[in-house]
């Protein structure tokens, strides 16, 4: 029987599938499993942003705490997608909170170490780029849209 | 009981109120039924004009069953004077109305197909009728999607039919809403990352789609139809625009070469994107 090792589980997720071996492999160096559990926080608005999250299972809710209410959820996200970007961007903070849902499976990358791979390995760092920025775009997009409150009442 | 259809278009038959209840803060339903005469059938997407004695009239989507003409439903949000009319009717009192009028989801054509409903905020209500008369031939389709999309949680339209719907093994329907409280387990986002998920799922070529809200999501929602492969002339919108006549004669909802009372309110989208996409028309 045959281990699945963690660059394996790397090449399941839609952003690394399109990585060849050798790389997931050197990227597997940085990575970890992560279970959360429901309700359990993954992490919390100024924590250093320590790891990128690549969900394999169940749902995370991406909060912004609001004085004398309760938090409001801006997004949720789910199997496939990539929780946290500002492991790339100074200062490495994270400004919302990420709970999660359900029960979490995930596979994080540790951002010290990613990025170190990343400027040993330029070649590796633009393809992290190529393969995240998409993602990261599509959020943007989304949050635009939201901002239009598409459903709110009409003007004039 | 006997169809007959409406005789003078421009003429209101009476109706009365047979029960009124709120849906949502602003936003209430009424079953009317006719004073004189029998119902009247309509197909999914049609409109009425419903008029308040003394306010005014506003054309407003047929809501209900068209297999249940007998029970005729509209929902309407409060924006205006005549709206708010509306809305604040109750049980009993009377109305105008006239029609059925405009065009309707071709949903009776699409057969055989995998039928796609993106719907955002009131634009359920239009979409509804279709949504019945697909799930009541349920066995002449390859499947049934829903996608809706709401402001928030409270401001879920028809909450308890969605969560009918979702429990329908034959069914897929998938609720998103722009902004939620902690208490909420759903999804929070937009339409089109539902949409584009829902899409994953489904071959693209035998997908026909029926969308019905905000012009703005319609237009997303339309690209990542085409993005995931859906034809261009299997996907159908419905737009609001200022009615009056409601049959073509005033010219007040004319949208380019079209009236949206005669020729819509459902259009191919690809007779209508280029304008949609125009910033003054």
């Amino acid at each position: 029987m045959r281990i699945h090792g963690l660059e394996d589980i790397l090449a399941e997720h839609p952003v690394f599938c399109a990585f060849d071996k050798a790389t997931l492999e050197f990227l597997a160096g940085c990575a970890r499993n992560e279970h959360f559990r429901a309700g359990e926080r993954i992490f919390a608005e100024g924590d250093p942003a320590e790891k990128v999250f690549l969900l394999r299972q169940g749902d995370v809710a991406v909060e912004i705490a609001t004085p004398e209410r309760s938090p409001i959820i801006v997004e949720t996200l789910h199997a496939g997608d990539v929780l946290g970007w500002a492991w790339m961007v100074p200062p490495y903070r994270h400004m919302s909170d990420a709970r999660a849902l359900s029960e979490v499976r995930a596979v994080s990358l540790g951002a010290t170490c990613t990025r170190a791979k990343c400027d040993e390995n330029p070649v590796l760092g633009y393809q992290m780029f190529q393969h995240l920025l998409p993602h990261m775009a599509a959020r943007v997009r989304v949050l635009r849209l939201q901002l239009l409150d598409m459903y709110g009442p009409k003007e004039g | 009981m006997p169809l007959v259809q409406e005789p003078d278009p421009m003429l209101p038959r009476r109706y009365r109120v047979r029960r009124a209840w709120a849906e949502l803060a602003g936003v209430a339903s009424m079953d009317l039924s006719p004073v004189d005469g029998a119902a009247v059938a309509f197909r999914p997407g049609q409109f009425n004009m419903l008029y308040v004695f003394g306010v005014g009239e506003i054309a407003i989507s047929i809501s209900g069953n068209p297999a249940e003409p007998e029970r005729l439903i509209h929902t309407t949000r409060s924006v205006g004077a005549v709206s708010a009319a509306l809305t604040g009717l109750r049980e009993g009192e009377m109305l105008g109305v006239r029609g059925p009028f405009g065009s309707a989801w071709p949903v009776a054509a699409e057969t055989g197909r995998h039928i796609v409903f993106v719907a955002g905020g009131l634009g359920l209500a239009p979409l509804r009728p279709a949504i019945y008369h697909v799930l009541e031939h349920r066995d002449q389709y390859a499947g049934m999607t829903l996608v809706y999309g709401a402001r928030s949680p409270d401001e879920l339209l028809y909450a308890d039919e969605i969560k009918a719907w979702k429990s329908r093994f034959d069914t897929e329907v998938e609720v998103t809403v722009d902004h939620a409280r902690p208490s909420w387990t759903g999804r929070v986002g937009v339409v089109t990352t539902s949409l584009d998920h829902a899409l994953a799922g489904i071959d693209s070529a035998g997908i026909s789609a029926f969308l019905c809200g905000p012009e703005i999501m319609m237009r997303f929602s339309a690209m990542s139809l085409a993005d995931a492969g859906v034809a261009p002339d299997r996907v159908w919108v419905s737009l609001e625009r200022n009615m009056k006549c409601a049959i073509g004669f005033c010219g007040h909802c004319q949208f380019g070469p079209d009236f949206v009372c005669r020729d819509g309110p459902v259009f191919r989208h690809d007779h209508v994107a280029r304008l949609l996409s125009m910033k003054e028309i």
